[in-house]
């Protein structure tokens, strides 16, 4: 086991910010943890990255205890925070050069790490890092936390603010770095980034509702999801709001999805409903559950 | 040590590449001390003042004349009575009126002794004082000189001798006094700030997960402030030597020492400051409220410590500038030995030796 969380509590003041977590991830593995701004994942990575002490509970990450092995595991760990912590007045080349100083190593060394990374922002490296691009700021962030090869890589929300293409870039990097021998435990509040990961763990309001594989998770589900496109989403969602049936119903995208009440159901008694409450244009479809649904599901319970 | 010497390198390059910052590290200093020389200044020159002769001797002629030759005065009008001394003051040309009484002459003869009144403007009680005093001491040196061969040295007035300052200067006032405060500036919030600066914008939090020892991002954040303290040091020194020929009477080794040492006071000062706050902006107001008004007011650099209430009195001896503006005074005006200061350098080493070990033990190894 790579990481070991047991039990972990951590309350700020009046706010339970992480309630009872426990979680295991394996070696190598790539693992996302997925909820909502507030959700307590922040405060999961401090409490991993040993910068904060949990008020209950123990962790242990690549072999060595958050708390009493602190100094041990800051060698062994490599941590992009959320927001953007690098020396904005310090070019790329300077802030890789001082990341690699101060974990005892140079970019030679382990630049087939960062090689695929670091080629892309290789042209701008006389560039100060404040005046990167998004996607770019997040390159050279992943760079510098790789560069003194971690065991274990902690990236908190690593794609918020980049644009869809970068993202996608980003996730195609992790993907290959896990081949490399590191375990990447990844945060994002992105429904659709959870099924690039190996395992995902839903969080909410500090708990952890499920734990498994993206694919699991969307076969064991058991309620059916049905996508409804009308003219009017707003009415729509009004008009089933007040349905005797309507078990839940949320915008998706253009449509909306909803979930019946009853175990069993025919989705054209709800076309049905619509249409005489004077809604036009109304499609129904019986569809795979996306990660999004199963995690609105799991909030509500 | 690589590490050391990386993190010294990054901090360098934070500071020169903050324009803002290294206007206010070297531009300050200049514009202090040159405002202060020529601006704010206690002397006196060409003040113009009034005399009610009512002796017309030789000997009352001879100070008037002497007044006259002076640099410092002016003498504007020759009043011909007592009734005419307060209009004099209330067209508001004339800072002061010598008068001479009816036989000052005679009386210096005969009874070896004369007497002669200074009435002064003391709606500025400073230049009052000064004005007073530059009075006096052209008496004296008349009575030394003129009245050699009449007996007694002491025949005029009172005898006050202006000691390490002969002339007043005002410069040797406040050179030592812009040094501390520039000093404990520079070293106390530039630090306090570029540390808080890292809390900030987060770095420290990268900072904490690194293998870096708490011991080595303080001292690396403080090793450049020293050597641009030390350079501060130099050119207040230069300026002040060059500009306004200010005579350093002391050993300048002793001056380099010293002043090292005062600047990491102010930097273990900083260092605290910035354990205590999370935001630059605190650091800032802490730094200015907290040091700067102090430094500038207790500590004897404007108004004299002897003349303040006792409770005032008191908490002038935590403020490290205090000790410091007596050693630079000790070593630039006075030129004593270590003998004279080992007293207010102990005091700063045992103040340096509790802002560190404060910090250090303030200082977090996780967040919050």
């Amino acid at each position: 086991m790579s990481l070991h969380i047991n039990n972990i509590s951590k309350s700020f003041k009046d706010l339970k910010a992480v309630k009872h977590i426990s979680l295991e991830v394996k070696e190598n593995e790539l693992f996302g943890l997925i909820g909502p701004d507030g959700a307590g994942k922040t405060t999961l990575f401090r409490i991993l990255a040993s910068l904060l002490l949990p008020d209950e509970g123990s962790a242990n990450v690549a072999g060595f205890d958050v708390i009493k092995d602190y100094k041990k595991l800051r060698k062994n760990i490599g941590y992009m925070p959320g927001k953007f912590s690098l020396y904005q007045d310090l070019t790329v080349e300077e802030n890789l050069n001082f990341f690699a100083t101060i974990f005892d190593t140079n970019i030679e060394e382990n630049y087939d790490l960062i090689k695929d990374i670091y080629i892309q922002i290789e042209p701008f490296k006389k560039r100060k890092a404040g005046d990167l691009s998004g996607g770019m700021k997040q390159k050279l962030a992943l760079s510098c936390a790789l560069i003194h090869k971690p065991k274990v890589l902690f990236l908190d929300e690593p794609t918020t603010g980049v644009d869809p293409v970068s993202r996608k870039e980003f996730w195609d990097m992790l993907k290959k770095l896990q081949k490399k021998d590191i375990t990447i435990f990844v945060s994002t509040p992105y429904m659709d980034e959870a099924a690039l990961c190996d395992r995902i763990a839903f969080i909410n309001q500090g708990e952890i509702l499920q734990v498994d594989t993206p694919s699991a998770i969307v076969k064991n589900f058991a309620k059916e999801v049905i996508n409804i496109r009308t003219n009017s989403i707003y009415k729509s969602l009004q008009v089933l709001g007040k349905y005797q049936y309507t078990h839940s119903n949320y915008p998706f995208g253009e449509s909306l999805h909803y979930m019946d009440s009853r175990d069993d159901f025919d989705p054209n008694e709800i076309k049905k409903h619509l249409e005489d409450e004077g809604i036009e244009d109304v499609e129904v479809q019986l569809i795979t559950p996306e990660i999004e649904d199963i995690f609105m599901e799991l909030s509500r319970e | 040590m690589k590490k050391f010497i990386g993190f010294v390198q990054k901090e360098f390059y934070h500071i020169f590449r903050d324009k803002r910052s290294l206007f206010i590290l070297f531009g300050m200093p200049i514009a202090q001390i040159l405002l202060f020389g020529f601006a704010i200044s206690n002397e006196i020159n060409n003040v113009d003042i009034a005399v009610l002769n009512k002796a017309d001797d030789k000997n009352s002629i001879e100070i008037i004349e002497n007044l006259q030759a002076s640099k410092y005065f002016n003498v504007l009008e020759e009043l011909q009575s007592e009734k005419e001394i307060e209009k004099a003051f209330q067209k508001g040309k004339i800072k002061a009126v010598v008068t001479f009484e009816k036989d000052f002459a005679k009386n210096l003869q005969r009874l070896q002794a004369s007497k002669l009144q200074i009435i002064t403007d003391a709606t500025n009680p400073n230049i009052a004082n000064t004005i007073t005093n530059y009075i006096n001491s052209i008496l004296t040196k008349y009575s030394h000189i003129s009245l050699k061969q009449n007996t007694s040295p002491e025949l005029v007035g009172t005898e006050s001798r202006m000691l390490f300052n002969p002339a007043l200067e005002s410069v040797y006032m406040f050179v030592p006094g812009v040094m501390t405060v520039i000093l404990m500036l520079v070293s106390a919030m530039m630090t306090s700030i570029s540390i808080t600066r890292e809390k900030e914008v987060g770095s420290m939090e990268i900072l904490l997960v690194s293998p870096l020892k708490p011991i080595t991002v303080i001292v690396g954040k403080v090793v450049p402030y020293i050597f641009l303290s030390i350079i501060n040091a130099t050119v207040i020194v230069l300026l002040s030597v060059f500009v306004f020929q200010m005579p350093i009477v002391g050993s300048l080794s002793w001056l380099a020492l010293e002043s090292i040492l005062f600047i990491i006071t102010s930097l273990s000062l900083g260092i605290l400051i910035s354990t205590l706050s999370s935001t630059q902006q605190t650091a800032m107001m802490i730094s200015l409220m907290g040091l700067m008004l102090p430094t500038i007011l207790l500590s004897g650099f404007i108004f004299p410590i002897e003349s303040m209430p006792l409770p005032l009195q008191v908490i002038s001896n935590i403020i490290p500038a205090k000790w410091f503006i007596i050693i630079l005074k000790s070593i630039m005006l006075k030129g004593v030995g270590f003998g004279f200061f080992w007293k207010e350098t102990l005091i700063l080493l045992f103040m340096t030796f509790v802002f560190l070990s404060i910090s250090i033990k303030k200082y977090k190894i996780r967040l919050a």
